[in-house]
């Protein structure tokens, strides 16, 4: 991995070998003259270690060239750009000067886990001291060199200016010598001012652009290695499930099949374990895909072989009837519902979800001299180390995990299931294996957003004002892929968007009933305010109906602050609860103005609003809808604002919006996955239907920008677009989708 | 195994592999050519879009049986001698997110382009439909064909 040469010496070695005193400290207060010359002869006679690395983030070379390590992974989102913009940033490095490392798996970099909207939120502290550390120790070493006052030079551009000359020099110059400084303490370093920023929220290109406009960048699917083999695995169809037979010999007769072999079955407490099965390992990938196919693999359903999507949201339906565990309450709900002047009740309904990433899963293993090596597109290369050491029988911290590229991940990916495959094989195969998943396989043994059924009973006072508001969910937990523990109801983490709104309802409870999992639950995109944005924008939407309002009122007036800081269980969430009112109020103001909310439109066309807040940042919705006689949806365009604090990158926090839009009108308007008999219905894009380029609208993006704490920008603009969507139907026709996919539920 | 001689972006290719193998599994299996992406396998997403003389072909669902002979042209051949005008309105107007479709959409809009050097909004949704972007870059899509359209 390293491109480097570094030497095995310690500091206090090259200062000793430099002649200075034993216990000698260079400090950025007394950074000795002519260190420069010490520093080049100890370079020179190469017991110098030729990097500047303050941080595990950076590294820089003799030649002046940085070496971002940038340890989140790139799938779309911009968090590579993203956080190398925030490290060049501070170091006042040239943009053509910066080799960016992949990430590899290594606990020295924090977390990895490229997931919940918070590469950029949570390390733009620490990228940015990491810059300005190594700026501040190369000004010390100049102002050494040059003998005059640390006040006397500056760093710009990759130069230093010494301001009493007037002349400037390269970084180049002052690595080796700065490479000697102890790094100064942090309330010693000054970080830039935004006004001073070169990279951070400016247009900056994607590091990879011309990759993707040329084929060349590599993913998961593309990994190349000396020797290597291609496999294909046939799976359970439901989860638990055990192989019972399987055609070895039919396999084997495939031209190009090298080998059949037993994947490891399945074991309590799913996690990210593989579902077991059996691989056929080929020369090429459509062998190994014929090969499966004359294995016949044969499989018992297990103890979710009878798991039927239909049975089970009856069954949701029950959980939410007997009513549930309370996960959250303030006020008396039952009492303010009781004696409210008008109620509303209204059930909501969303079915299994994929992530359906373009490329499909895939990793490639390979032992070299005695090292496992895995290269994947995964989202968390730490969690790839994990869950296939006990497989292979070596330290999570010895095996090398290389993210590539990802071709889109929406959290699929975070679950490395595929790599530990591979692994298996490549340890069985000795030789070089890419475990291929096909879009069967992506599409039939996901991790599933969870089917949910909700039901809202709201109370109004005689004036129309909300008095009680008693939420009631049941769907499955996720936390049986995360923890590994059977979780039988969705947990008060699960359910805390609901809460986490900032609505202006005196009592408010939220329960969370029954629902075991039948099918590994993931985390998509948004995660469970997908489904919470759903049911609790729509209600707001029928509030306004029942009032006879118009919603932008309504929703504003429901902003406000009857929580109290201490109600919150977000740590993340550092604001006082009016703030949080504030930026959803202003946000959605936003999208109601770009939208000209309120404005004539033709017949069969209405504008629907949402806002939600999520993973720390603010989003709202206006799309506008057209319903055609025939009952076909179309939303020709759609308006949308993000308050996230500050966006780095804004034309990827941009493009992060747009493609929200898209992602969520999927979600509204096809998004399902059914079971029956234990298995997944759908195993291509022609069953899991996904929006296609006819139904993208024009969307205009709003990016507010403050002093705020960072938000994510990933996720939060999915939430509000389903409720946005189906409110814009009502608007349109004055129809209530409270089902989703809206499907053909117009054309019916 | 019956042997077939592939024209690829200009050059002849001699493969070795069963008649009914993908031509998919032939660029990025046997001859290392990773630009053209594997999505779905059967038709439905557009990722593996190469042309065969002039014309967008899945290549997912194409046995090499039936590519022998043709003019094949992958994303790699696309900007061989320099980025196309259609290669930088995609830069122009940023539209990759991951970019794992991307090859297959420009295969999809350079024909199209080809086909049709001024489409509206209307043609490009319908030659594009048949390509999925997951990310959603579908507006800047629109816009990239426009512009390369427009610079020509």
């Amino acid at each position: 991995m390293s491109d480097f040469n570094v030497v095995n010496v310690s500091r206090r070695d090259v200062l000793k070998t430099l002649g200075l005193a034993t216990g000698f400290v260079v400090s950025s207060a007394v950074v000795p003259k002519g260190i420069r010359a010490l520093a080049n002869r100890a370079l020179a006679d190469g017991i110098l270690a030729d990097r500047l690395e303050p941080s595990v983030y950076l590294a820089l070379d003799t030649d002046g060239m940085v070496h971002a390590y940038i340890h989140r992974v790139e799938m779309g989102q911009g968090a590579r750009t993203g956080l190398t913009q925030i490290l060049a940033d501070e170091l006042e490095a040239n943009w053509d000067r910066i080799h960016v490392v992949p990430a590899f798996g290594d606990l020295k970099f924090g977390s990895q886990n490229t997931d919940g909207s918070t590469s950029i939120r949570m390390f733009y502290d620490a990228f940015r001291m990491a810059g300005a550390t190594a700026r501040h120790m190369l000004e010390d070493a100049a102002a050494a060199e040059w003998g005059v006052a640390r006040d006397q030079v500056e760093a710009t551009d990759h130069k230093i200016l010494n301001k009493v000359t007037g002349r400037s020099q390269d970084y180049r110059d002052f690595v080796a010598a700065a490479a000697l400084l102890t790094a100064p303490a942090a309330e010693s370093v000054t970080l830039k001012t935004r006004a001073q920023h070169r990279y951070i929220g400016k247009p900056v290109r994607n590091l990879h652009m011309e990759e993707f406009a040329t084929g060349s960048s590599i993913y998961g699917q593309d990994v190349r290695r000396e020797g290597m083999v291609y496999a294909v695995a046939a799976r359970p169809p439901s989860v638990g499930g055990k192989l019972t037979g399987y055609n070895r010999e039919a396999a084997l007769a495939v031209s190009g099949v090298l080998d059949v072999v037993e994947l490891p079955e399945m074991k309590a407490g799913w996690g990210f374990q593989p579902l077991g099965g059996v691989a056929v390992i080929a020369t090429n990938t459509w062998a190994a895909i014929q090969g499966r196919k004359a294995l016949a693999a044969s499989f018992d359903g297990g103890p979710n072989g009878s798991f039927d999507t239909t049975e089970y949201e009856a069954s949701l339906w029950r959980s939410i009837d007997a009513g549930g565990e309370e996960t959250y309450a303030r006020g008396d709900v039952d009492t303010a519902l009781a004696g409210s002047a008008r109620r509303i009740t209204a059930d909501y309904f969303v079915p299994f979800q994929h992530h359906a990433p373009m490329e499909p899963p895939a990793a490639t293993a390979e032992w070299i001299d005695g090292k496992l090596n895995i290269w994947t597109s995964c989202q968390d290369p730490q969690a790839v180390q994990n869950t296939v050491a006990p497989y292979v029988g070596v330290a999570a911290e010895d095996i090398y995990v290389e993210a590539t590229l990802l071709g889109g991940a929406f959290g699929r990916k975070s679950k490395p299931d595929f790599a530990v495959e591979a692994a298996v094989l490549a340890t069985h195969a000795q030789r070089p294996v890419k475990m291929i998943w096909t879009r069967e396989d992506d599409v039939q043994h996901g991790f599933y957003h969870a089917i949910s059924a909700q039901r809202v009973d709201v109370g109004l006072d005689a004036s129309g004002r909300v008095q009680a508001w008693d939420h009631r969910a049941a769907y499955p937990s996720l936390m049986e892929t995360a923890t590994g523990q059977q979780t039988d109801a969705a947990t008060s983490f699960e359910v805390g968007p609901v809460m986490e709104q900032p609505l202006v309802v005196p009592h408010m409870r939220i329960r969370s009933g029954e629902a075991k999992a039948h099918v590994r639950v993931g985390w998509l995109r948004s995660v469970t305010s997908i489904q919470h944005a759903f049911a609790m924008g729509s209600m707001i939407d029928e509030i306004a109906e029942v009032t006879g309002r118009r919603p932008d009122e309504v929703w504003q007036d429901l902003f406000g602050s009857v929580l109290t800081g201490a109600d919150l269980t977000d740590a993340s969430r550092r604001e006082p609860r009016p703030l949080v009112a504030e930026r959803l109020g202003a946000v959605l103001r936003r999208v109601t103005e770009m939208s000209g909310y309120g404005r004539a439109l033709p017949p069969g066309t209405g504008i629907g609003l949402a806002a939600f807040t999520s993973f720390g940042s603010f989003t709202a919705a206006a799309l506008e809808v057209s319903v055609s006689e025939d009952g076909e949806v179309h939303v020709p365009r759609a308006w949308t604002a993000i308050d996230c604090g500050l966006a780095v990158s804004p034309e990827r926090v941009t493009s992060q919006m747009e493609g929200a839009v898209v992602f969520g009108l999927t979600i509204a308007l096809h998004g399902a996955i059914t079971v029956k008999n234990g298995a997944v219905e759908q195993d291509n894009f022609d069953g899991y239907q996904v929006c296609r380029i006819n139904e993208a609208p024009e969307v205009e993006v709003a990016i507010f920008e403050n002093e705020h704490p960072l938000g994510g920008a990933g996720e939060p603009g999915v939430p509000p677009v389903a409720a946005a969507l189906s409110n814009g139907i009502f608007a349109a026709v004055g129809k209530r989708i409270r089902r989703l996919p809206v499907g053909d539920q117009l054309t019916g | 195994m019956p042997k077939y001689s592939l024209r690829i972006n200009g050059s002849v290719h001699d493969v070795d592999v069963a008649a009914d193998t993908p031509l998919l599994w032939v660029l990025r299996d046997v001859l290392g050519m990773t630009g053209t992406k594997f999505g779905c396998g059967a038709n439905q997403c557009g990722a593996c879009t190469v042309h065969l003389d002039g014309a967008p072909a899945r290549s997912c669902t194409r046995a090499i049986s039936g590519a022998a002979n043709r003019e094949i042209t992958t994303i790699e051949g696309l900007g061989a001698e320099g980025l196309t005008t259609l290669q930088n309105a995609w830069l122009a107007e940023d539209v990759p997110q991951c970019g794992y479709c991307q090859s297959g959409q420009l295969m999809a809009a350079s024909a199209l382009l080809a086909d049709n050097p001024d489409p509206s909004d209307e043609d490009i949704d319908r030659a594009m439909l048949r390509n999925i972007c997951r990310c959603g870059t579908y507006q800047r899509i629109r816009k990239a064909i426009h512009r390369a359209a427009r610079e020509g």
